[in-house]
């Protein structure tokens, strides 16, 4: 601590440049090690998907060789794609998903804005309650009560239609309710009073004040959602096994099946669902970190 | 989650602030039905679709229901016996040890890569991207993804083969590596999202503070050891433990890559077969139920560990 006090050595001028180089190397081994070690996490990373992508572009003969790191002959060819898109039932399986995808998001949305609405700007007797089983309800993993929820769902007549999973999507889901409550907090109660005595009612105020102020919340709750929705496996296999309700994830699960062995029509259907995912990404990478870190750290 | 109950004290303060509309009939405090109609529909789907099933897998738990019939004797502990007793179903939890120790390698390399890109780097961009983007991948592709690289004589037998570690290795068909290498493809999988939250904390610790550790004296290490970490200790703590429950809870990529074959039958997995293949509803039940209640008491560690007002971090 009393290294300002002392007195610059004067009488040794070879010695500072010395410790200095010595130091400058150290410095330069580690940043050699952090580049390193970067570069070997990006190659983990991407070295499977680039792999299958390859394998997605190459000729039965040439997928048949089993050489992985073999580029293909033809960079361009496509007919991978084709018979995953229309043997693996791609078109119909992106139409669901899509299909579910919306009405969900939608569903979620507004379900999560209006219980946070009337969570966070009324007060009336049995509100503890309410938040109390909320609260219960997302200590439960979804994953353990499919159980007795298959039978909950069988009982509405719902199995084995897409209503079965877009009322689960929109009915478990606390996460975006506990998003909008966070925001909904930030949204100043005079701008209700305001609204409120120019005579607009509790549906107006929502509709109009909260759900717009409400933004930044619907761009992560969508964000979130949306992948989770277009990514689920377990809830459209648990419930939804027809053919033709078939979503990106059971699509391609099942498009296994028959072509077990040709690997390079399973790469394609695997890149072809990758696909959208990464244009995504790259169109809204902000959107989509701030997403995560406000969505995930409940 | 945590922060639910610490809102609903807040909140009460503010009920004082909000007149009334002219319109209301009882007292000031008194809203009517108002806040019950935004309710109606939500709270129809929170009762119907998780709080009945939680109930109804309490009480399935106890019967010997096959999920069909009306046949629905009750058997009390009978269930639970059997999974306590009987190895192989209840081996499965061995299973989740391997997801475990991987949780601890997935969090240490979020850790040690959140924290050098949050420093100035050339590509820091694209380094973050391509860390993160595995955890926005499909769950099924990526499980065909890795059926491919762990082919025997595949791609990654071609890596360990040109680093002499051997080139023929059954990854998914051999028991004693069948796990290792499922949990691998998780920490593949889920180490960016980990990684963004902690890179997400990193961000809000405030640069004075870097700037006068520098000033100091401090080296990297001990902006680490001394800023970083108690920076970001509650986002760590909680990772780990969503981790942990995680681990208990898989499905997707055993699933999907092995079918639960080779000693890869994780809990969930078992539970699923159970209920809608053997038909056996009350023992599947009974399994679910003992899952559920080692998740809460997980997540009870959990709150006793980390304090509620410092999860709110982000």
């Amino acid at each position: 601590m009393s290294v300002i006090d002392r007195p610059l050595p004067v009488a040794a001028p070879s010695a500072p440049p010395e410790i200095s180089a010595a130091v400058r190397l150290r410095r330069r081994v580690a940043v050699a090690l952090k580049y390193a070690s970067l570069v070997l996490a990006a190659l983990v990373m991407v070295t499977p998907i680039v792999v299958v992508w390859m394998t997605s572009l190459k000729t039965p003969a040439e997928a048949a060789a089993g050489e992985p790191f073999t580029p293909p002959s033809n960079w361009f060819n496509l007919s991978n794609y084709v018979t995953a898109f229309v043997d693996g039932g791609m078109a119909q399986a992106f139409a669901n998903t899509s299909f579910i995808l919306v009405v969900s998001v939608t569903g979620t949305v507004l379900i999560g804005s209006m219980t946070a609405y009337a969570l966070d700007r009324f007060s009336f007797r049995g509100r503890s309650m309410v938040l109390g089983a909320f609260l219960l309800a997302a200590l439960v993993p979804a994953v353990t009560t499919q159980v007795a929820t298959f039978q909950v769902i069988d009982f509405f007549g719902l199995f084995n239609t897409r209503w079965s999973a877009i009322v689960l999507y929109i009915g478990t889901d606390i996460v975006s309710i506990y998003i909008f409550l966070q925001m909904i907090r930030s949204i100043p109660v005079s701008m209700d009073e305001a609204a409120r005595i120019d005579g607009a009612g509790p549906w107006t105020v929502y509709w109009r004040i909260i759900l717009p102020n409400l933004k930044p919340a619907i761009a992560t709750v969508v964000i979130v959602k949306g992948i989770t929705v277009y990514n689920d496996f377990y809830i459209p296999f648990l419930y939804m096994p027809s053919e033709d309700l078939g979503t990106i994830s059971t699509s391609l699960f099942r498009f296994k099946g028959p072509f077990g062995a040709s690997w390079e029509a399973i790469s394609a259907g695997a890149i072809l669902v990758i696909v959208p995912t990464l244009i995504v990404f790259l169109a809204l990478q902000r959107y989509i970190y701030n997403g995560f870190t406000s969505g995930s750290v409940k | 989650m945590a922060s639910l109950t610490a809102m609903a004290g807040r909140r009460t303060l503010r009920r004082e602030e909000r007149p009334d509309g002219p319109r209301r009939k009882r007292g000031p405090s008194s809203p009517g039905i108002a806040p019950w109609l935004f309710l109606l529909v939500p709270l129809g789907l929170l009762v119907v679709f998780t709080l009945i099933p939680v109930a109804n897998m309490f009480w399935y738990s106890v019967t010997n229901w096959d999920g069909l019939g009306p046949e629905k004797d009750f058997v009390g502990l009978r269930n639970y016996v059997t999974v306590a007793t009987r190895p192989q179903l209840f081996e499965v939890f061995f299973v989740s040890l391997y997801y475990i120790a991987a949780s601890f390698v997935q969090m240490a390399l979020a850790l040690y890569f959140a924290t050098v890109l949050s420093f100035k780097l050339r590509l820091r961009n694209l380094f973050k991207g391509i860390i993160f983007f595995p955890y926005l991948i499909n769950g099924v592709a990526i499980g065909f993804i890795f059926l491919y690289v762990f082919q025997p004589g595949g791609t990654l037998d071609r890596i360990t083969g040109a680093l002499g570690l051997g080139d023929n290795h059954f990854w998914l068909g051999d028991p004693s590596l069948v796990n290792w290498s499922l949990a691998g493809v998780s920490v593949w999988r889920f180490m960016g999202l980990n990684f963004v939250l902690f890179l997400g904390a990193i961000a809000s610790i405030p640069s004075p503070l870097y700037e006068a550790a520098e000033l100091d004296g401090a080296n990297r290490w001990q902006q680490f050891r001394y800023i970083i970490l108690p920076g970001i200790k509650p986002i760590v703590s909680l990772s780990f433990i969503l981790a942990i429950s995680g681990s208990l809870a898989v499905f997707e990529i055993p699933y999907i890559m092995t079918g639960g074959a080779n000693g890869s039958k994780t809990f969930v997995i078992q539970t699923v077969d159970l209920a809608f293949k053997f038909n056996k509803v009350g023992l599947a039940s009974a399994c679910a139920v003992i899952l559920l209640l080692l998740i809460l008491v997980i997540t009870w560690v959990q709150r006793r560990i980390v304090p509620e007002e410092r999860v709110e971090l982000s």
